[in-house]
């Protein structure tokens, strides 16, 4: 399995048919659920119409732990076995989830301070976000910092994989600490605990955020191959 | 357990023989310090409520200025590579250099930071804490730390990289040692956060060796 897709040749074939799938998947699901959430959802009885930032502010901050979680497990893979599409994958995935977390961290700023009263506080979750974020900066800067890119890739794998402690964190942040930000409302051991009509469109642009990542990491990673080819090429000339 | 202490006394000679190096890093935590009255006005409240933070912070930039001559000597000079052809683990390496390290600039530290807690006003009942937390806290820092500047050995811009690597994960220590000052100053047990501090410590010294060794295997490649 592993072996399988290590072949450049074969990820770009496999990834040729899944595009435009993820393309198509990602535009039907935020299309219907943006609609969704911004029209046709009731408003929350305390929140008002400012519950809207939370169909985007919940699938960036689920992102932001998933994408760094593809980090480090596609670190680990190149790491172990040395496995130039899982390098790339890591690579490829560092900017886009770090877009995510600043997402989740400026949707959360906006939708804070009409309800919370304040643009940020010092809590667990957004100090433990905000260090997720600056992992991503520290792992892009690492992985960049070396004349040889292989050097890079492997001493920015084995901080990412450091990095990973943050994540479990993060996620139990709201039930070890007294957090200002509310627990978790959708995995519990006792079923969500929102409202139909607010759970459809939250998990419809959760899977469209999903889906999103996958086109845009398929993207970057496709685009970093054939740059790479590119520079073989011309290599190849300048030789000749 | 004979290349451990071969490589511990040949880095305490080694700092020893050049003391300047170890006074810097206290004369840089002092200072930072000191700075602290000047740029937020000498009223004794202010300060005594700062006190625990302030000192902690100051500890934690000091130990990052120390780190990247841990192994950027001896990744120059080659003798990195000959510690890694020889018979002792690199892992085995890695935890005397760091316990050298500690002896040398973290150390001092902790015999500083009571001064500096006068200095700074903080009220008497925090300062067996602060000692404690800080004998705790320091040496996790430093495994911490060795892992990014094994890391960073041959980067470009490597001292500026090291900060933005480290700081983030020195945040729990941070916490947790300002913790334990701020309970013993406001009356309440620090039993919880002081047991958080050693398992930081405990678990920094069980896992920082393994990926500093492969940092390390990395920059020989």
């Amino acid at each position: 399995m592993l072996n399988y897709f290590a072949n450049p040749r074969r990820f770009m074939k496999l990834t040729g048919y899944l595009l435009p799938w993820m393309a198509g998947l990602t535009i039907l699901m935020i299309g219907v659920g943006g609609y969704l959430a911004l029209f046709n959802s009731p408003p929350d009885y305390q929140q008002g119409e400012t519950v809207r930032i939370m169909y985007v502010h919940v699938p960036s901050a689920w992102m932001a732990m998933f994408c760094y979680t593809t980090l480090a497990i596609s670190a680990a893979v190149g790491l172990i076995w040395k496995h130039p599409v899982a390098d790339l994958a890591a690579r490829a995935t560092a900017p886009v989830g770090a877009c995510f977390t600043f997402l989740a961290l400026l949707t959360g700023a906006l939708w804070g301070k009409p309800m919370w009263g304040t643009w940020w506080v010092w809590d667990a979750r957004l100090t433990s976000v905000l260090i997720l974020f600056f992992l991503y900066l520290g792992y892009m800067a690492l992985n960049s910092a070396f004349d040889d890119p292989g050097r890079g890739a492997k001493a920015s794998a084995i901080l990412a994989i450091v990095g990973f402690v943050n994540v479990p964190i993060i996620k139990s942040s709201v039930d070890w600490w007294n957090t200002l930000h509310q627990p978790a409302s959708i995995i519990r051991m006792d079923g969500p605990t929102i409202h139909g009509d607010m759970l459809w469109p939250l998990l419809l642009m959760i899977g469209g955020f999903s889906t999103y990542f996958g086109w845009v990491l398929m993207l970057r990673m496709r685009a970093e191959l054939i740059a790479g080819r590119a520079r073989a090429r011309r290599q190849l000339q300048a030789e000749r | 357990m004979n290349g451990f202490r071969a490589i511990l006394v040949r880095d305490l000679r080694l700092a020893l023989r050049q003391g300047m190096d170890s006074i810097m890093v206290v004369v840089f935590f002092v200072i930072a310090v000191v700075l602290f009255p000047l740029g937020v006005g000498p009223e004794p409240n202010i300060l005594a409520r700062m006190a625990p933070g302030v000192i902690w912070v100051a500890a934690l930039l000091s130990v990052l200025l120390s780190l990247d001559r841990l192994f950027q000597a001896d990744f120059e000079d080659g003798s990195l590579e000959l510690m890694a052809l020889g018979p002792a683990p690199l892992e085995i390496v890695v935890l005397a250099k760091v316990l050298a390290h500690w002896l040398v600039t973290g150390l001092p530290l902790i015999i500083a930071a009571p001064v500096l807690a006068v200095l700074m006003n903080m009220p008497a009942d925090g300062f067996a804490l602060l000692i404690l937390a800080l004998l705790l806290g320091t040496p996790a820092l430093n495994l911490i730390g060795a892992l990014g500047a094994g890391l960073i050995l041959g980067a470009r811009r490597g001292g500026v990289l090291l900060a933005l690597l480290i700081l983030p994960l020195f945040i729990p220590v941070l916490i947790f040692g300002v913790g334990a000052i701020e309970a013993a100053i406001g009356g309440f047990p620090a039993r919880a956060p002081l047991l958080l501090l050693g398992a930081l410590l405990a678990g920094a010294l069980a896992l920082c060796p393994w990926g500093t060794a492969s940092g390390l295997r990395q920059a020989l490649e």
